[in-house]
């Protein structure tokens, strides 16, 4: 009776084992999918491909990479900045202490830091008044940004200084002609 | 028979288009300024070529064509509709000189685009342009608003009557003030005190949205000039996206509506006469038509439940909405949105409001109020006509300032360029399909261009064929115009060379 009993006990820690193995690995391969679903666009995605296949990525983790250009809006313990790929502009909503990270942003004198953000992309966001935006989850800098010197254009010196020469004798000339 | 033009039209022409040019190149010293304020070299030389050119080639007009005689209505219309085009070729110079467009065509379109209060642009990289440039870019719509004539008329027009021939050819049938000159000035006016609030509200919100006080207040004048003068240009490539601001969308919604309004109501509204704002039919037109085109566009969008909540969808369908109504162009959408999340109701809706336009007498494009609510009223009294007994004497009355009687000549005008316009959008739209786009595109974008919009759905830019570009620009310079100067000057060039 009490080999039966130990059997049947050692039987019903089997199945036990097994169940939780059973569990764990369903557990496993549901985070397996979700992760492979969110990150779905690990490498970097375009500001078109989003923009124009805004639907597929609708609520999905993006990457996507660019010049933050223009201001950086600090909005409470959250800021906006906007990143350019070299075609569009896209807006990203982030934690004010990620923000810190970015020292230039484009604008004529400087060329903004190149960012990657990863983040959750809204095709029409219903925090932000149905803006499409990135909710972005982390920020690295891939590329400094810098001040840009221009380089004096001699050319268009050379021009100016010409057409003063030319504007000014007939200017001389207009009021010899009218005298 | 054709009367070839007399040397003295040329030289009459040529003077009056003398001093405007010579108003233009004083114009473009304020860029200069700016340039020389913020330490911008290089642009600053653009804009000094620009200048000198310029006051050349007018000194040498004004000089060459001297000329005491008053100006007849043909010369009149031809100095406004060759003077557009100057503005175009001489306005494009510092553009195309900074290296930010592709092309001197491309420079040439925005230029256009920028005087005609349109708002479609080619430049590139736009968030690197130089303070210098980019205020020109919104200057430029701030005289077109006003009208580039106005400008000459207000400094250096002396003559009253030549003055008034200028004054319509630049589509501005209406004299807000009994001397045109004056009615000049107030424009002039109602356009700085708005400039100055404008700038400030818009400044100051963006401050408070964590801009830098510079920008904020940069951003806010230029933004307040294209809009106001229903332009459409912004100073960052996102337009009014950029912002991601509530308020800053509510402030620019206010100003593109008080510049589709009448200047005429301006001021009547500014002596106290607040109740001529719900009489008068183009107000009341305007608003009919902001909720019926809103309705359709909203229909549109909530059956294809591109926003997932009413108060986005109101949000952004009524912000493309009234910036398409009042001629502004300014978007909080990427323009391809429109033909990827929006269905053909609701862009139709778009396409309606761009087409119907504000205000004769204001900065708006297009077909306007006062002609949609003088046909309503004509149709209402043609059904009047049947219904009633056949003796009965029908009178139609509008309130346009004063109380009106609908005259068929008020009628036949209004419907004459209303078709117009309606044969401009349709001819941009071939032109377009001409070159491979698909029928709504080509259509939306006409109408944007013809109707002095500024909404793109996505066709314009630079790898669009320079054909279109051009195509573009004349129904940019036709429809701000409003036809009849551009006629006159086609007949012009008919007579010179057929005339005897």
């Amino acid at each position: 009776m009490i080999n039966k009993l130990k059997a049947q006990s050692s039987k019903l820690k089997v199945t036990t084992q097994n169940l939780k193995f059973y569990v764990l690995s369903f557990g496993f391969a549901l985070c397996a999918l979700h992760s492979t679903l969110n990150t779905a666009f690990a490498q970097s995605v375009s500001s078109t491909e989003l923009i124009n296949h805004a639907k597929d990525y609708d609520g999905k983790v993006v990457v996507y990479s660019g010049e933050v250009i223009g201001d950086i809006m600090v909005r409470g313990k959250y800021a906006w900045i906007n990143v350019f790929d070299g075609k569009n502009a896209i807006g990203i909503w982030l934690d004010k202490d990620l923000a810190k990270e970015i020292t230039y942003t484009g604008t004529h004198k400087s060329k903004g830091d190149v960012v990657e953000i990863s983040g959750i992309f809204h095709r029409a966001c219903l925090e932000h008044g149905g803006d499409l935006d990135i909710h972005a989850q982390s920020l690295s800098k891939t590329f400094g940004g810098a001040s840009l010197s221009e380089p004096f254009n001699n050319g268009k010196r050379n021009a100016a200084l010409l057409l003063s020469g030319v504007l000014c004798l007939v200017l001389i000339w207009s009021r010899l002609k009218l005298r | 028979m054709l009367l070839r033009p007399q040397r003295e039209d040329l030289k009459n022409i040529g003077y009056y288009l003398g001093k405007i040019i010579l108003g233009l190149g004083l114009i473009m010293l304020v860029p200069l300024i700016v340039g020389i304020v913020f330490g911008e070299i290089n642009p600053t030389l653009d804009f000094l070529i620009s200048i000198e050119l310029t006051l050349t080639l007018g000194l040498l007009l004004t000089k060459l064509c001297f000329t005491e005689k008053d100006l007849n209505w043909m010369q009149g219309m031809i100095i406004v509709s060759l003077s557009w085009l100057v503005a175009m070729f001489l306005g494009a110079l510092p553009l195309y000189l900074s290296g930010h467009w592709k092309s001197y065509l491309d420079a040439c379109f925005d230029a256009m685009s920028g005087f005609a209060t349109t708002g479609l642009a080619l430049v590139q990289d736009l968030d690197h342009l130089s303070y210098t440039h980019n205020l020109w870019r919104h200057l430029i719509m701030f005289i077109g608003g006003q009208g580039i004539v106005i400008v000459a008329l207000s400094f250096f027009v002396k003559s009253f009557s030549g003055a008034f021939k200028m004054y319509v050819g630049e589509a501005r049938d209406e004299r807000v003030l009994p001397n045109v000159i004056h009615t000049a000035r107030f424009i002039w006016l109602v356009s700085i005190v708005y400039l100055i609030l404008g700038t400030l509200a818009l400044g100051i919100v963006g401050i408070l949205n964590g801009m830098k006080a510079t920008n904020a207040f940069f951003h806010g004048a230029c933004v307040f000039m294209a809009a106001f003068d229903t332009g459409g240009f912004a100073p960052q490539s996102q337009n009014i996206l950029y912002y991601h601001s509530l308020p800053f969308e509510i402030i620019t919604i206010v100003i593109m509506i008080l510049g589709a309004i009448n200047f005429k109501l301006h001021y009547h509204i500014w002596m106290g006469n607040r109740k001529e704002i719900l009489k008068n039919i183009e107000t009341r037109a305007l608003f009919i038509t902001i909720f019926l085109t809103f309705l359709l566009t909203a229909i549109g969008l909530g059956r294809l439940g591109s926003y997932p909540k009413g108060i986005l969808l109101f949000r952004k369908g009524f912000y493309q909405l009234i910036s398409g109504h009042t001629g502004t162009g300014y978007m909080t959408i990427y323009p391809t949105q429109f033909m990827n999340e929006w269905n053909h109701l609701a862009l139709v809706g778009v396409i309606c409001a761009m087409a119907l336009g504000g205000a004769v007498c204001s900065t708006t494009g297009a077909i306007k109020m006062l002609r949609i609510g003088v046909i309503f009223k004509a149709l209402l009294e043609d059904i009047k006509r049947i219904i009633l007994p056949e003796q009965a004497i029908v009178i139609q009355k509008f309130h346009h300032i004063k109380e009106m009687f609908l005259e068929d000549r008020q009628v036949r005008s209004a419907l004459m360029i209303t078709l117009a316009y309606l044969g401009l959008y349709v001819a941009g739209a071939i032109v377009g399909m001409f070159f491979g786009y698909p029928f709504l595109n080509s259509l939306f974008e006409s109408t944007s261009a013809a109707a002095n919009v500024g909404l793109s759905c996505g066709i314009t830019e630079a790898s669009m064929p320079a054909a279109l570009k051009v195509t573009y620009i004349i129904q940019m310079w036709a429809g701000r115009l409003e036809f009849m100067a551009i006629f006159t000057l086609i007949g012009f060039l008919v007579a010179a060379i057929r005339g005897k």
